[in-house]
């Protein structure tokens, strides 16, 4: 009887505690009314971007422009952790929430508005469109399961929107390692960026502790290597350099970029830790996120990040 | 499902009774169905966090993948070290109870560490070894109470049902979890605070309602970690270790035989994390009636039949035609057939292993053993992990398969030649 009561007085408080906090965590993530408009994604010279104002779930895309870039901004209420536009054509990716969580894929329109739903599972992580709207390629993240696990896996995905045809994981691609043929179960690939044909892709193969840059053939259906310790490549709008990140420390990486002609790297003005698919702003500027904030940094090395957003990430410039 | 019948006049039905429903707690000491009970909360409590934690690291906290394989990996030999030096210090003291709930209180604290640790790398792989720790630390103890707090022929079903009860957790966790993040739009923190309060509930639950086993002092200071390890030099019980190891070798962890099926029957992506859960719905399903098997037919001859499922299921996971027979039909049946088989692999192996091997050691060792046991196991699977994606890459997933089931079946051979496999296992008394 003492101990049944003493287990009812301890569930009571441990119920008290759960209850209490949850209702404290409630009130503070409340969704703040914010002005909802449509973005047009046809808008030359405008900034898109994620704004991460609000709490993870509850993330939109938004836009400003370049000029005024704290002043106003357009709140689509497109919910988004990643997003990225080409042309008209906009790809967001957006959690999935309820007992088997995921991601889902969305392609939209110049209006935002969603005309397919590609269902995935795992964790947002990157997303591209190619410059004319054609290729749309995303990556997400899936961790192994309890009894064993063995870490986490990437899945890229690659669509084609003039046919829709979709592969939701690239990893079966025929891989060159250094000139020989390359078959191995822990290959994973992220961050894809397009060359300007709709053919030519570049992206990050990760092996045995190895990230090489990849240049794929769509067409062709290969990929080889170039070069090791690239990731999250990132063609720049005249084709010639890819910005990326090159690890630093053990999980830590500095915004480099990459001449193709010469294949030198140029380690940019930015020293603070970068986890992203960089950007471009011009040809001659790298956008990022950093933090929660968005900031650019010239291309060649010199000069010095600016603040560009703030409370932003995955922005893309319309042209 | 196993509906708990209040009849006892089967009792004297003698065997024409063996083998329809019996009941879910029959014969069942009420210190093992607090212990269950223990697992079941607690497993709720850690499958809350595993559901959401890739989400907070990543959305949240901004983590890379790569800084979450960091947290994720390199912890084994701490964890080895903490689980054999548990398993001695709760013999020693006879304080399997304490030992087995500094494990869970551990385990509990470091829910609420969680949030407050915020985005450090460093401080984010500090809590979840912790976590683990406490995990290594509670297992052995607490498979050592079942087996004292257990009459010798009914071993089986009790670790039957202990382990079904942790399994109802794991499937409750991610709901649990759901349903939190859902009330408090998205606020991951307060995951970790409902689970930290479900951890601390089945902490209390251990202190109210789990007896210690307190048995006679043993003459001398019998319990070292050189005594623990002096266990091997009684023969059923190396021969037990080996066998257990020899198989962990071969057995390819299920993360790849998901990534095979997901390959070789073209799942949709986002069914892919439903793939656990039909192996632990079939291990829920099947824990009781295959420990009371063990009971009667013999634990070590369970125990390889399990593996001859394991067995199976890899021939049918890697057969080229599994995934391209025609019409949906069959090719689900397939899929659930590899799942059934696996969950059949955990039942038959999981707590019957421990209830194979409990009686083999002496009461003043049975933690120190089992951990011994556990670790060389676990040992063996980490390994074998490393051996199969080698494989894997030499030769293919399909062949590679194949290889790990030649050697599974070489190594069943010799483990049957091993292993006891009298029906009833003699008791050896400390």
């Amino acid at each position: 009887m003492k101990r049944a009561l003493a287990l009812a007085l301890g569930l009571l408080v441990l119920v008290g505690v759960a209850v209490g906090y949850s209702t404290f965590a409630a009130d503070r993530n409340e969704e703040a009314t914010v002005e909802r408009r449509p973005l047009d994604l046809t808008a030359r010279g405008r900034l898109v971007f994620v704004d991460t104002n609000r709490a993870g779930g509850h993330r939109t895309v938004a836009d400003t422009g370049l000029d005024t870039p704290a002043a106003t901004r357009t709140d689509s209420g497109l919910r988004c952790e990643r997003f990225a536009v080409g042309a008209g054509t906009g790809v967001c990716l957006q959690t999935r929430g309820g007992p088997l969580p995921g991601t889902d894929a969305l392609i939209v329109d110049a209006e935002t508005n969603v005309k397919r739903r590609i269902e995935l599972a795992g964790t947002p992580s990157r997303a591209r469109v190619s410059a004319s709207g054609n290729m749309v390629s995303w990556t997400v993240f899936v961790t192994g399961e309890s009894y064993n696990k063995t870490g986490f896996s990437t899945w890229t995905g690659i669509l084609d929107t003039r046919t829709d045809y979709t592969l939701i994981n690239i990893e079966a691609i025929p891989l060159t390692v250094d000139g020989k043929p390359y078959h191995s179960p822990d290959v994973n690939y992220w961050g894809v960026t397009f060359a300007a044909d709709d053919n030519r892709f570049y992206a990050t193969v990760g092996t045995k502790g190895h990230t090489y840059l990849v240049e794929g053939d769509y067409a062709n259906w290969e990929a080889h290597t170039i070069r090791d310790g690239v990731e999250c490549p990132s063609l720049s709008p005249d084709g010639t350099r890819i910005a990326f990140k090159k690890r630093s420390g053990k999980a830590t990486w500095r915004l480099h970029v990459l001449d193709l002609a010469t294949m030198r790297e140029t380690p940019l003005a930015e020293h603070a830790n970068v986890d992203d698919q960089a950007a471009w702003l011009d040809d001659n500027t790298v956008m990022y996120g950093r933090d929660r904030d968005v900031y650019a940094v010239p291309a060649d090395g010199t000069g010095a990040p600016r603040l560009l957003v703030t409370k932003g990430a995955s922005p893309t410039l319309l042209r | 499902m196993y509906i708990a019948a209040t009849r006892r006049a089967d009792q004297a039905g003698g065997r024409t009774a063996v083998g329809t429903s019996r009941g879910f707690t029959r014969n069942v000491p009420a210190n093992v169905l607090a212990l269950g009970t223990v697992s079941l909360v607690t497993d709720i409590s850690a499958e809350m966090v595993t559901a959401v934690l890739p989400t907070y690291l990543v959305l949240t906290l901004g983590l890379s993948p790569l800084q979450y394989g960091l947290l994720d990996g390199g912890w084994f030999g701490v964890t080895a070290m903490v689980r054999l030096l548990g398993g001695q210090i709760a013999d020693r003291t006879r304080r399997r109870k304490l030992v087995a709930g500094t494990g869970y209180g551990l385990s509990a604290v470091c829910k609420l560490g969680l949030p407050l640790v915020g985005s450090s790398v460093a401080g984010l792989g500090l809590v979840l070894a912790a976590d683990r720790t406490g995990k290594g630390l509670r297992t052995a103890p607490r498979d050592a109470l079942i087996t004292l707090s257990t009459p010798t022929p009914h071993l089986g079903r009790a670790f039957g049902v202990h382990r079904a009860m942790d399994t109802v957790g794991a499937f409750l966790g991610p709901l649990a979890a759901f349903a939190v993040l859902w009330t408090t739009h998205d606020a991951y923190d307060a995951v970790f605070v409902v689970s930290f309060c479900v951890a601390t509930f089945g902490v209390l639950l251990l202190m109210l309602y789990v007896r210690d086993h307190r048995e006679p002092a043993p003459p001398r200071r019998a319990a070292s970690l050189r005594a623990a390890f002096g266990l091997l030099r009684l023969a059923p019980f190396r021969r037990t270790c080996v066998a257990a190891a020899l198989l962990g070798l071969l057995t390819v962890g299920d993360t790849f035989v998901y990534l095979v099926l997901q390959r070789g029957f073209d799942i949709p992506l986002r069914y892919f994390p439903l793939l656990p859960l039909g192996t632990a719905g079939a291990f829920l399903l099947l824990a009781v009636p295959i420990g009371r098997l063990a009971d009667r037919v013999g634990r070590f001859r369970v125990f390889l039949g399990g593996h001859l499922a394991l067995l199976a299921a890899y021939l049918v996971a890697a057969a080229p035609t599994g995934g391209h027979t025609s019409g949906t039909a069959s090719r689900w049946a397939v899929l659930l057939l590899v799942l059934g088989l696996q969950g059949l692999f955990y039942a038959a192996t999981d707590g019957v292993l421990m209830a194979a091997a409990g009686p083999l050691l002496p009461v003043h060792l049975r933690t120190s053993g089992l951990a011994l046991l556990q670790t060389g196991q676990a040992g063996a699977r980490l390994l074998s992990s490393v051996v199969f994606g080698a494989a894997w890459t030499l030769w293919g997933a399909g062949p590679a398969l194949y290889a790990m089931g030649a050697g599974l079946a070489g190594c069943l051979l010799l483990a049957r030649r091993l292993l006891p496999s009298a029906p009833l296992d003699p008791e050896v008394t400390g």
